[in-house]
């Protein structure tokens, strides 16, 4: 900037001392030359001039619409549009001011040219005008943060207030761009009631807008459809809510995308379409993540493992995760219970959970049940265990039910592994 | 917590590392724990900016404007909780019957959208910070004398300005005491059980009285090898002294310098030893159960390395799994503060020449093996 202004010749000073010291008088609605003036030399074929000029009106612009008192209709629009157009990089600046000053011109053509004599800044200003001249700092142009624009922007206000966890949205590219550009009467209030609807709780909607804030970006008619397609499939409205609550994705997804997943669980798990929709409603996050995990666990279990396909299936109805667990993990386990445990694949069947759970939890607890000589896994025997009970329950309560030991025990044969 | 939370965190403290669990994985899992509980603590007071704003002059008849300086919350700092519960904490500035822009305005926070106020009460007491992020992003946890993945015991770590005091450790070359389990008649190519077997052999032959005398030559010989290494002349009265007292200490690096080796318990196949050494590393250790099989004629592999003693930490002061947590470990750190205080400042002070040092016997080296074969120097070691 201060090169175009040594570029500028100088009879250019004294246009640019009008367009600062007229702008503010322009505010307050009165007429003055100095408009004219601009309006005939914005002519001008100069690049570096237009330039000039326009970062000049782009800076009163920003500060007068901060300004008190201002009545005019532009304020708000432009209050607006310097907010939004902040985070655009300087060249697409350039396009925003030539939007704008169209707006100036043709207030400015409106106005007669009345001959005042062009204002130095050392004039003495009066006390009104003096106290109405604000020079806040400019918002910066380009930001990595959002945490620069949080406090004059009314839109990311409310999507703070919302619950939206801005500082897990700007790590995302194009994110806060795209937050910054949409306007929450038009584009986010749609949705947000829409989402309502749905079923969706306000105290919810802070945590599924951080996960997929490019719903705004949707067209509500395609929303709309896609929610009419999961009910014609019987899902009801409180699953429909459960779905969308925990996979925050499923409605970015097309009709056609959405009905190709759900064919492909059931042929894959060969269950019956209300299994499947249960499975879906428990699960959502098969339908939006990645089908590939999915193809290899089931070959996996069936192959590698030696599970029948009923077994398989009654294991996922039981829980779920399963078909998304780690294979690498999956296989450690399974060696570990299998082999070393003796435990038969009926008695796994019959305990799923067990894949649940980390390895070194069912190690360390099957090591001290021998140590203790209490590994009893034999449902035929007496004082058996089952699986269940080995993982799912606390330290507190193992100890005392299952190994009948005292933590503190627990705790000094861990120090012996 | 915050500030003061941190201020507790410098320092060393002892975890158990189980075995199947990569030294890298529990520093990792221990600095996540501690930031999970540095974030979880109260936040501190939110920032406040200056605003001025345009409002009528007091007692002026006049519609004169004047401006008014207002400390206004920022939404930058804040933290969503303390915000709604608190919603008329922020002072709403004089401003007359003007009416201004929205922008010049101070809300009183927050402004109800939908709902908003009722609905984030609800949320979780940890705190929420939707704009800047959690406070504590990152931690500096080091690492003390590393145990590989098959290995177990304890595992020294030092935060924040603890990490200093790793590097005196270090430098004072203390010993490291180990449990060595051991099992005859195999042998395999990483002296691992579950590495590929090379060799098989009978071990009849075997009995606790040669197991023992091919300790004591280890330990005769590495003896040797520790005086050589502290560049110590032995002829001289006072390195005589040293060595009567157990404290001869290698300078610099040094292959790995056994001080004290015997046999805890045996029954063939399996034997234990208990193994007092320094500039060891854990395979080093499986080497040498390896090669006392060979002395003895026999093969042998090593089936668990578990370290029960890193210098002046013991199995006691290490934590488990379970007590990995900001508090815990607070605790830990404060428990062992004097006393890493006081024995790095015996360690690193210069030895001088003729002068007695008192009460230098180190209670966890004088409880060394006692190799039973009448040994004469550094019996205690």
């Amino acid at each position: 900037m201060a090169l175009s202004a040594q570029q500028i010749p100088r009879w250019f000073n004294s246009i640019k001392l009008i367009s600062v010291i007229t702008a503010p008088q322009l505010r307050q609605c009165s007429q003055r030359a100095g408009k004219t003036l601009l309006c005939g030399f914005s002519a001008q074929p100069q690049m570096s001039s237009d330039n000039f000029f326009l970062q000049w009106g782009f800076k009163t612009y920003r500060t007068s619409s901060m300004w008190s008192g201002c009545q005019s209709a532009n304020s708000g629009r432009q209050e607006s549009n310097s907010a939004r157009s902040t985070l655009l990089p300087s060249v697409n600046e350039q396009s925003q001011k030539t939007q704008k000053t169209p707006n100036f011109d043709s207030e400015l053509s409106l106005e007669g040219l009345d001959d005042l004599p062009p204002l130095s800044p050392l004039q003495p200003v009066s006390e009104e005008e003096a106290v109405q001249i604000i020079a806040a700092p400019p918002l910066p142009p380009v930001s990595f943060t959002l945490r620069d624009y949080v406090d004059h922007s009314e839109t990311l206000q409310n999507l703070v207030l919302l619950g939206l966890d801005l500082s897990k949205i700007e790590k995302q590219p194009d994110a806060a761009n795209l937050l910054l550009r949409l306007d929450f009467e038009k584009d986010i209030k749609q949705i947000l009631l829409f989402l309502k609807d749905l079923g969706i709780e306000d105290n919810q909607l802070g945590t599924f807008l951080t996960k997929n804030y490019a719903i705004f970006s949707e067209d509500l008619e395609n929303l709309k459809t896609r929610v009419a397609y999961l009910q014609s499939k019987n899902f009801s409205k409180a699953d429909i809510a459960q779905m969308v609550r925990k996979a925050p994705f499923l409605l970015s997804f097309s009709v056609e995308r959405l009905d190709n997943r759900l064919g492909f669980f059931q042929k894959e798990l060969q269950l019956t379409v209300k299994k499947t929709r249960d499975l879906v409603v428990r699960l959502p996050r098969l339908l939006t993540g990645s089908l590939e995990p999915v193809k290899e666990n089931m070959k996996v279990y069936h192959l590698e493992l030696g599970f029948k396909l009923n077994e398989i299936q009654h294991m996922i109805t039981k829980i779920p995760k399963m078909l998304t667990a780690n294979k690498r993990k999956l296989t450690e386990t399974f060696d570990y219970v299998h082999n070393v445990m003796s435990i038969p694949h009926h008695v796994i069947v019959r305990f799923p959970q067990i894949f649940n759970t980390r390895l070194f939890k069912v190690k360390e607890r099957h090591l001290f049940l021998t140590y203790l000589g209490r590994a009893q896994y034999d449902p035929a025997k007496p004082n058996y265990i089952s699986l269940d009970k080995l993982v799912s329950m606390p330290d507190e309560i193992f100890c005392e039910e299952i190994a009948k030991a005292s933590v503190r025990d627990f705790e000094k044969f861990l120090k012996t592994l | 917590m915050g500030p003061g939370g941190l201020a507790r965190l410098h320092g060393l403290f002892a975890a158990y590392k189980p075995p199947g669990l990569k030294w890298k994985h529990l520093r990792d899992t221990v600095e996540l724990q501690l930031l999970k509980g540095l974030n979880a603590g109260k936040p501190p007071a939110p920032e406040q900016r200056v605003r001025f704003l345009l409002g009528p002059v007091e007692g002026s008849e006049e519609k004169e404007l004047t401006l008014t300086a207002a400390s206004v919350p920022t939404l930058t700092d804040h933290p969503l909780d303390s915000m709604v519960r608190n919603p008329r904490v922020q002072p709403a500035p004089a401003l007359g019957s003007v009416r201004l822009h929205p922008w010049n305005e101070v809300t009183t926070w927050p402004r109800p959208i939908l709902g908003a106020a009722s609905f984030i009460e609800e949320r979780d007491p940890v705190c929420f910070f939707p704009v800047c992020g959690p406070t504590f992003t990152s931690l500096k946890v080091g690492v003390g004398h590393r145990l590989d993945a098959q290995a177990s015991g304890v595992l020294v770590l030092g935060v924040g300005r603890g990490r200093r005091l790793l590097t005196d450790m270090y430098n004072a070359h203390l010993t490291k005491d180990y449990t060595v389990r051991g099992l005859l008649g195999k042998a395999t190519d990483d002296f691992c059980e579950d590495g590929r077997l090379v060799e098989k052999t009978t071990y009849d032959h075997v009995t606790r009285e040669k197991l023992d005398r091919i300790l004591a030559l280890i330990q005769g010989s590495h003896q040797k090898a520790l005086v050589m290494y502290s560049s110590l002349d032995l002829q001289t009265q006072e390195a005589y002294e040293m060595a009567v007292r157990g404290l001869i200490r290698p300078t610099d690096k040094s292959p790995m310098l056994i001080t004290g080796i015997r046999c805890l318990h045996f029954a063939p196949p399996e034997f234990l030893l208990e193994v007092q050494c320094m500039h060891e590393t854990q395979k080093q250790l499986r080497r040498l159960v390896h090669e006392i099989g060979l002395e003895l004629k026999t093969t042998a592999l090593c089936s668990q390395v578990r370290r029960t003693r890193d210098g002046f930490f013991t199995l006691d002061d290490a934590l488990l799994r379970t007590q990995w947590d900001l508090h815990s470990i607070q605790d830990a750190i404060q428990a062992a503060a004097p006393r890493v205080a006081a024995e790095l400042e015996k360690s690193l002070r210069p030895e001088p020449g003729t002068q007695q040092l008192p009460g230098l016997g180190r209670p966890w080296d004088s409880k060394g093996p006692s190799s039973g074969l009448g040994l004469e120097s550094c019996a205690g070691h």
